[in-house]
């Protein structure tokens, strides 16, 4: 019966659907990614049938020496920039909202990651085409399923506990000042303050293993991106009145190694380690000081 | 520029630690009513109490 049906339209229908259902398996719903609301989820998936459209309509186009058609590719590209706009301004809205804010330098990776994997869909589209038009459906559906297992694996963003080592701090006040470990974090001068501290505060530290680690976690928009996941995972102690009370990483010049505290609702330190280790390094904060002699010479 | 941080109020039992300036001074006669009124203080302006560890808190926006 299939091979009833117009291998141009073949070509197409099977790019759009695997696109799409590539743009669906990309939009996994984690506590990070807002578009868990369903008419987030719905946005995203119109815009991902539309760069499969344009990915699956490609290989036709190029059979049929209709080049100029092939120039929809770059108009698709302004198009695609429009949404890592649009989500960078939501996201830089809502977060005046939030009791821990993520931090212009996670929201900015954000809309990155969401104008790449519409990207992703134009190509996987195009690749299934390719396969379904010159092979049949079967080697089409099969190039759409590597092609997503492949970016899955390519995409996949470095984790903090991949360039550190987190472990457990003691959290202990010198007079008015708060340390975990030997790392300064804030003066505090309430007494009740100072006793919640005492009582339920956690403080990990998070050691990097070389200076590409030291580097990267010196970052201040990697820090709120890890005071912001621990704090969306075990909850925060704390209401908008209360500053006090805001989860904060602070770093010790002399070894590069970084703390954090923070007063959770749940307190549970192996959770939140766990939770620290897999905040993702952020491509904006990513420093690789040793991938160059100077500073490979200079580390030592 | 723009100032982030600014000193909203300081809350002192001793008078000759602090003099006039930018912000408003509680004089407080003990250790307790000085903690009392940092916490209503900070609870009324969102500030954040710090000790300067002279019996001079401070009352900080951040």
């Amino acid at each position: 019966m299939l091979e009833q049906i117009d291998p141009f339209m073949q070509t197409v229908f099977t790019g759009v659907i695997v696109g799409t259902l590539t743009r669906y398996y990309l939009l996994r719903r984690d506590y990070r990614q807002y578009p868990s609301y369903p008419h987030g989820v719905v946005a995203n998936l119109s815009l991902g049938l539309i760069a499969a459209v344009i990915g699956a309509v490609a290989v036709p186009a190029l059979a049929e020496k209709e080049f100029t058609a092939v120039t929809f590719l770059a108009l698709a590209a302004t198009q695609f920039r429009e949404v890592r706009n649009m989500e960078r301004e939501m996201l830089l809205n809502l977060d005046n909202m939030q009791l821990v804010p993520r931090g212009p330098e996670y929201i900015e990776g954000i809309a990155r990651v969401f104008e790449s994997r519409n990207y992703l869909v134009m190509f996987t589209a195009l690749l299934v085409g390719g396969a379904t038009f010159w092979g049949n459906i079967f080697y089409g559906v099969l190039t759409g399923v590597l092609a997503v297992l492949l970016t899955g694996m390519l995409m996949k963003g470095k984790v903090v506990g991949q360039i550190a080592n987190v472990r457990r701090g003691n959290v202990y006040f010198d007079g008015a000042n708060l340390f975990v470990d030997n790392i300064h974090f804030m003066n505090l001068g309430s007494q009740e303050v100072k006793e919640i501290y005492l009582k339920r505060a956690l403080g990990v530290v998070i050691e990097p293993f070389n200076d590409n680690g030291r580097a990267t976690l010196a970052n201040n928009g990697q820090r709120m991106a890890i005071a912001h996941d621990a704090a969306a995972l075990l909850g925060v102690y704390r209401d908008v009145d209360t500053a006090e009370f805001m989860p904060i990483v602070r770093r010790h010049l002399d070894t590069g190694r970084v703390g954090l505290v923070i007063v959770p609702i749940e307190p549970d330190v192996k959770y939140l380690i766990e939770a620290v280790k897999r905040v993702p390094v952020l491509e904006s904060a990513l420093r690789l000081p040793l991938k160059n002699a100077i500073g490979r010479k200079a580390a030592d | 520029m723009n100032l982030e941080k600014y000193i909203l109020a300081v809350i002192t039992m001793n008078r000759e630690k602090v003099s006039a300036g930018g912000a408003p001074i509680f004089f407080v006669s003990d250790k307790e009513e000085q903690e009392k009124v940092a916490v209503t203080l900070a609870r009324i302006t969102e500030g954040v109490i710090h000790d300067l560890e002279n019996g001079v808190f401070i009352l900080v926006k951040h």
